[in-house]
């Protein structure tokens, strides 16, 4: 019949309407500022810089290999090396980051840059209520502002961080065995020099 | 000193009169006057209640509309401005006011200038032949209905100047479509009404609504709505209003999800509100008239509620309808262009002629003086309407030869 199905939807939003105001399940609403509930764990808003132990500038991960500076679609980030290397967590010897500046404004939370760090030294923050009331200040945040240890990498992305935290365990042991390994073997022969026929 | 008392007194005795609904003492009152002022008093006198209530009621309209279609969706609505979220019409109203006023560069200035106020303008007019109550009559034309007509027509001509002006592909496309529409349904809209006309014998809305009242046996009001064709006609004429008001399910002029926002695009601050005002005046317009029509205006609903002020009953009735027309809003999505033009002219005009022929038949069988013969006049008209609806309906059901759909690789 003509207009049925009008009046079959017409009835199921009068029971939306109604059943709103006696059934609490119905109402998906959360009155933001003073209700709050407790951020997802795969939620992203903005990059930060993950350290290990306490010390932010020694214990920063990141090794200035510029990849994030170079992938990144709007070009937020700016990154210079520094000239004095520090040991990463295998105990080998980094470049790091002289300066690590992200531009709030610009940064389009993709979250490419976290994607193409071989070192997971970069990941994506999930706090959002970063609004404040200086409008141009505080867009640009430095090195100091980024670095956030790994506790609070923890915090907001607990299976992520565990699953980083057992694969840099499991490198910096299969770095141990074979570092132990190579101190107790003989120093091998060194390479033949090769001949002048091989040259060509 | 002594007139200024007197023209207060007056004018306190007159809204006394009026909330009391009982005939006023405008023509006394303005004898006081001198002859210069008096017409100027008179037609202020007229006008300002107009202006006051039904922009107020545009405001709690928008709130209303924005509480019911959250509900609805099972959403909150406004809550934070004023208890409930009251004052959100305050606060949207002082956004309005306070945004720059844009007009493109490339536009056409005076039309675009000219647009939202030749359209705010036939909206008002439209009000002055509504009978609001028993007394309450702004201008009781002899032939009010054609003027609310001819106002109501001259509103498509506005949105129309508001799309060329606005040198916009989305605002011509919005307008166009608008015209198109409005031209589709105006005949519908006036066909159904036409029926009143034919059984009250009057243009004029006072008559119109005076022929509806008293009850059959205290309980049943006589109203136009209670008869086959008038039934028939009444949902005829709110689906023709909801079009003619550019209104969800027929808000393809504005379309958002297509049109940016139709002819509204290149509008902004307050002329932007005053297109919002026109819209929702124009609501109230079609909901005060389809009451007046087919309603029974002004008249209480049972006799023993009959002490009840006259007015509260017509701005209760159009209140209620325009909850309906939220509903409606809340629940249809928005038909496609091709669909809003077959609608008009495959199924509402064809309805609405025959309930023209329906009305004459209602008309010519109330010489039957037999008994049961009410009841069998109302099941012959009632089948007279209903047959052709159930044959339309299968009609356009099949109309399209659409098979339902078949997916290849996503089943």
């Amino acid at each position: 019949m003509l207009g049925e199905g009008i009046l079959k939807g017409m009835t199921q939003t009068a029971r939306n309407f109604l059943g709103s105001y006696h059934d609490p399940k119905r109402m998906t609403t959360v009155e933001f500022p003073e209700d709050k509930i407790p951020a997802m764990e795969n939620a992203r808003n903005f990059p930060f810089l993950v350290f290990d132990g306490t010390d932010p500038v020694q214990g920063l991960r990141c090794v200035a290999c510029q990849i994030c500076e170079k992938e990144c679609p709007p070009k937020c980030i700016f990154i210079e090396k520094d000239t004095t290397k520090k040991p990463d967590y295998i105990g080998k010897l980094q470049f790091q980051p002289k300066t690590f500046d992200i531009d709030v404004s610009v940064c389009m939370s993709c979250q490419i840059c976290v994607e193409v760090c071989p070192f997971d030294a970069i990941k994506m923050d999930t706090r959002f209520e970063l609004s404040t009331d200086d409008r141009f200040g505080q867009l640009l945040l430095k090195k100091r502002d980024l670095a956030k240890p790994n506790e609070y990498y923890h915090q907001v992305h607990p299976t992520e961080a565990t699953e980083v935290d057992e694969r840099l365990a499991a490198e910096k042991a299969k770095a141990d065995a074979k570092a132990k390994a190579a101190a107790a073997a003989p120093k091998p022969a060194a390479a033949p020099a090769k001949t002048p026929a091989e040259k060509v | 000193m002594d007139t200024l008392i007197h023209i207060f007194s007056g004018i306190v005795t007159l809204l006394w009169r009026v909330v009391t609904d009982q005939p006023d003492q405008k023509a006394e009152l303005l004898q006081a006057l001198p002859q210069a002022i008096s017409p100027l008093v008179n037609v202020i006198l007229s006008i300002s209640p107009i202006l006051m209530i039904f922009p107020g009621l545009f405001a709690l309209t928008t709130w209303l509309e924005r509480k019911g279609l959250g509900r609805i969706q099972n959403r909150l609505g406004p809550n934070r401005t004023g208890p409930f979220g009251l004052f959100q019409p305050v606060a949207d109203g002082l956004k309005m006011l306070t945004k720059e006023d844009i007009i493109p560069r490339n536009a056409d200035q005076v039309i675009h200038f000219l647009a939202p106020i030749t359209l705010v303008i036939p909206t008002f007019l439209g009000f002055a032949v509504l009978p609001m109550g028993r007394h309450l009559v702004p201008l009781n034309m002899d032939a009010g209905l054609l003027f609310f007509f001819a106002m109501g027509a001259s509103t498509e001509l506005s949105i129309f100047m508001a799309g060329w002006g606005s040198r916009n592909k989305y605002s011509l496309v919005g307008a166009m479509r608008a015209i198109s529409q409005m031209i589709s349904y105006e005949i519908p809209l006036i066909i159904s009404s036409v029926t009143v006309v034919m059984l009250t014998g009057s243009l004029s809305l006072v008559n119109i609504v005076a022929h509806q009242s008293g009850w059959l046996g205290g309980i049943i009001p006589r109203w136009n709505v209670l008869t086959p064709w008038g039934f028939a006609g009444f949902v005829l004429f709110l689906i023709a209003s909801l079009a003619e008001a550019n209104r969800s399910p027929f808000d393809i002029p504005e379309a958002e999800s297509e049109l940016i926002a139709g002819h509204l695009t290149e509008y902004s601050g307050f002329k932007y509100a005053l297109f919002f005002l026109a819209e929702y005046l124009g609501l109230f317009a079609m909901a005060g008239l389809s009451t007046t029509l087919f309603l029974g205006g002004w008249n209480a609903p049972f006799e023993f509620l009959d002490f009840v002020p006259s007015y509260i009953w017509f701005f209760s009735k159009l209140v209620g309808l325009v909850l309906l027309f939220i509903w409606i809003r809340g629940t249809v999505p928005r038909l496609r262009v091709d669909q809003l033009l077959n609608f008009a002219w495959k199924f509402m005009l064809p309805m609405a002629l025959i309930n023209l022929v329906v009305a004459a038949i209602w008309h010519y069988t109330s010489v039957w003086v037999f008994p049961a013969s009410l009841i069998l006049r109302w099941l012959f008209c009632a089948a007279l309407i209903l047959i052709p609806y159930f044959a339309l309906g299968k009609f356009i059901s099949n109309a399209g030869h659409f098979a339902p759909r078949t997916y290849r690789y996503a089943e």
